[in-house]
């Protein structure tokens, strides 16, 4: 067999459906010996590729220009996970995202990670709970912290760039310890929560020993459709979370808004974003008993429509400065108003959380786990620090976990997660 | 696994994928199931160490059961605190073996809550977790005298049984991990000891124990995967020397609940760390 066809072979890979119908009957995956798919292309000198197929259901690509996860609109369910990096070199870490990324593309090609063995006494190489899932859209992004880079054993301090910090503390912050920073991140996102949960757990099982786990959130997005089209998810405070957002499918925007241009911060950072992340309590007890008038001014939008106060439509334009009998339409002290006071932009790309009841109350322990990708991490604090005291949102909302981390650009075929950084 | 069996596995590949070639996928199959097997009947000396180790072990523990039986039943309560834990390492260390017994196991070393859990009344509960209770809650040894005999009892008998164990392979190997599963379940968490929170000397017995079948099929392991062994040689370094910041300078560890949250995450990330490669043992079978 000549390379190209074997690796045409591998392109394949195994999708967890065909593993259904043909388990126990001698199947390729089955048959194949422990060592597994690594291990035999190594004994051809081969280093494992594997590409995106397209013949998936359901999936998004791996490879591009940039990650996946931060574009990829309407996102369902996801997992999220900062960890920490007990890697003894920059080699360790490099061999990580490298095994990662070959993880990844079989995973978002709903594949197992690797085919099962002929040993019954080794534990099955994939953990197998989405086997008979298809991809269900899952996108993986990856991001490393501020703090990866103090770790004198890797060495990579020279390589941080300086908007990489922790986020500054915040008036109103009530931070929880359990919830904050992380030296390495992923977001897992999937149509199927089992799915985004299936590819955490089986990339962390590939990398024990390299990493723990510090924190993690889970989060959901539920779409109404009209026209066959989904609608802007509406929070746990029932208004529709998304509508100002810049729009993905306009090149030009996302470049000034969301990717890190060429020459703007560190050479390993061009075509990534920052990631700020916010687990924000919402206190839906008390959003409950308050009148619907003032949970519109809240926010500076109506709560059925999503359009801005004294409008009909959601995507029609806010006209901030609208006045009635001197007064601003849109109070001033409300989230969208204060949002805008700065020139500063930002894709939200937020999920829902609900996790159970807060011991110490008893009252609903959910919220929002906000995510932001910017250019730059000041984009976000520039908004934070104009919500500051006067949002009339903080009433209802205490923020309890923060991190950011600094996205890898794209891979491109035939390279791996963050091969800027490391090689 | 050598080269030819990764490239037959390479052609199977082809086969399943291509469907075309179902005759030859079976052949295949046959042949190297026959390969695993030939394997795995070379085992009988790793088998033959393993038994040895466990027939040690227990025999230890009989010695050191006796020994706390006695204090028990003179009353020393001091001197059968002692002696407590370090008796029930032996057994800790030989568990894969002693749990082959499903009744006298729980007699043995069941806790409280085991017997509950199994819908039994507190007057089915024996064995060390009972004398556990009596020593370090009640402070006294009275009354628990029968208790102590029937100890002594069931401990020679599984002693005694343990020459009739069939150690396979499969044994050690499942057995390795299942120590670390303990570990991982019951010790980290300290619910094995609840009232002498001696549950660092399991604990490390435990580790031990798992170690020792490593050792025994290092050198077959070496040949298949070095790699894998380094990992494995480092990561039990790893947890050996976590523990031994916790040791007591007598011998013996401090109480369990002198560990901090970050203590104690810090040995179950290293366990977990360890479990990984410990299941991929399963590779000297091939
Ligand atoms: C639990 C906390 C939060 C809730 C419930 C919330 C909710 C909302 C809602 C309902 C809107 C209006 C609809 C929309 O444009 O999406 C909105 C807009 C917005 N929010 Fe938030 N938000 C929260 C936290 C934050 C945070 C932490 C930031 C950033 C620091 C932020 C930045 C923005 C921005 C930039 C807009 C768009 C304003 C515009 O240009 O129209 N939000 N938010």
């Amino acid at each position: 067999m000549n390379t190209k066809e074997e690796q045409s072979l591998f392109k394949k890979g195994f999708s967890r459906r065909e593993i259904l119908k043909t388990a126990g009957i001698g199947s390729a995956g089955v048959i194949l010996g422990a060592t597994g798919f690594s291990g035999i292309l190594t004994a051809f000198g081969e280093t494992p590729f594997v590409d995106d197929n397209h013949e998936t259901k359901n999936k998004v690509n791996f490879y591009g220009k940039h990650q996946s996860g931060i574009l990829t609109k309407n996102p369902e369910h996801a997992y999220f996970v900062s960890l920490n990096c007990t890697a003894k070199s920059k080699v360790e870490l490099k061999e990580m995202f490298q095994l990662w990324t070959r993880y990844s593309v079989q995973l978002m090609n709903g594949h197992l990670v690797e085919p099962d063995s002929a040993n019954k006494l080794l534990p099955a190489p994939d953990t197998g709970e989405a086997v008979g899932l298809d991809a269900s859209h899952l996108t993986l992004t990856f991001g490393v912290g501020p703090s990866l880079f103090e770790k004198s054993e890797l060495g990579m301090e020279h390589m941080k760039p300086h908007e990489l910090k922790d986020l500054p503390h915040f008036p109103k912050d009530q931070l929880d310890p359990r919830y904050v920073g992380g030296d390495i991140c992923i977001q897992a996102c999937a149509d199927d929560p089992q799915v985004a949960f299936h590819a955490v757990r089986n990339l962390i099982r590939s990398a024990r020993g390299l990493v723990t786990m510090r924190w993690s959130q889970t989060g959901f997005n539920s779409y109404g459709m009209k026209d066959k089209k989904k609608m802007t998810p509406r929070n746990l405070f029932a208004f529709k979370d998304g509508t100002g957002n810049p729009n993905v499918d306009d090149t030009k925007e996302m470049d000034e808004v969301v990717w890190v241009q060429p020459g703007e911060s560190e050479s390993w950072m061009s075509g990534g974003s920052y990631l700020a992340v916010r687990r924000i309590q919402m206190h839906l007890e008390t959003w409950d008993r308050t009148a619907l008038r003032e949970q519109e001014a809240t926010f500076g939008r109506h709560r059925d429509t999503g359009a801005p106060i004294g409008k009909s439509d959601e995507f029609s334009d806010m006209e901030i400065e609208r006045k009635e009998n001197g007064k601003s339409v849109v109070p001033e002290n409300s989230h969208v108003f204060l949002a805008r006071q700065v020139k500063d932009r930002m894709l939200r790309r937020s999920f829902s959380f609900s996790d159970g009841i807060n011991s110490d109350t008893g009252s609903f322990d959910a919220g929002l786990l906000f995510i932001s990708f910017q250019k730059n991490p000041q984009q976000f604090i520039n908004i934070q620090n104009s919500f500051g005291r006067a949002d009339k949102l903080n009433e209802y909302i205490t923020h309890r976990g923060s991190a950011l981390f600094a996205c890898f650009p794209g891979v491109k075929k035939g390279s791996y997660l963050g091969a800027g950084l490391f090689d | 696994m050598n080269r030819f069996i990764k490239v037959t596995g390479l052609l199977m590949l082809s086969c399943g994928i291509l469907a075309g070639c179902g005759e030859d996928v079976s052949h295949e199959t046959a042949e190297k199931e026959e390969s695993v097997q030939t394997k795995a009947s070379s085992t009988e000396k790793e088998v033959s160490t393993y038994k040895q180790f466990a027939i040690e072990q227990l025999d230890e523990f009989v010695m050191a059961t006796e020994g706390f039986v006695e204090a028990v039943k003179a009353g020393d309560v001091e001197k059968a605190k002692e002696l407590y834990a370090p008796a029930r390492m032996y057994f800790e260390r030989s568990e894969p073996i002693a749990e082959s017994f499903g009744d006298l196991d729980p007699r043995i070393d069941a806790r409280l809550a085991d017997i509950q859990a199994e819908g039994q009344g507190e007057e089915e509960w024996s064995g060390y977790h009972k004398l556990e209770y009596g020593l370090w809650e009640e402070g006294t040894t009275e009354g628990y005298e029968e208790t102590a005999d029937q100890l002594l009892k069931d401990v020679k008998e599984l002693r005694a049984k343990v020459e009739t164990v069939e150690v396979t392979p499969d044994l050690m190997i499942t057995g390795a991990v299942d120590l670390l599963n303990e570990v991982s379940t019951s010790k980290i968490t300290g619910e094995e000891e609840i009232y002498s929170h001696t549950d660092l000397y399991d604990f490390k017995a435990n580790v031990e124990g798992a170690e020792k079948i490593f050792e025994i099929f290092k050198e077959k392991l070496t040949a298949k995967d070095a790699d894998l062994v380094k990992k494995l040689d480092e990561n039990f370094t790893v947890l050996d020397d976590l523990l031994a910041k916790y040791e007591d300078g007598k011998g013996g560890y401090v109480s369990y609940e002198k560990l901090t949250q970050e203590d104690t995450k810090a040995l179950s990330s290293a366990v977990d760390n360890l479990g990984e490669p410990l299941s991929q043992m399963a590779i000297v079978v091939e």
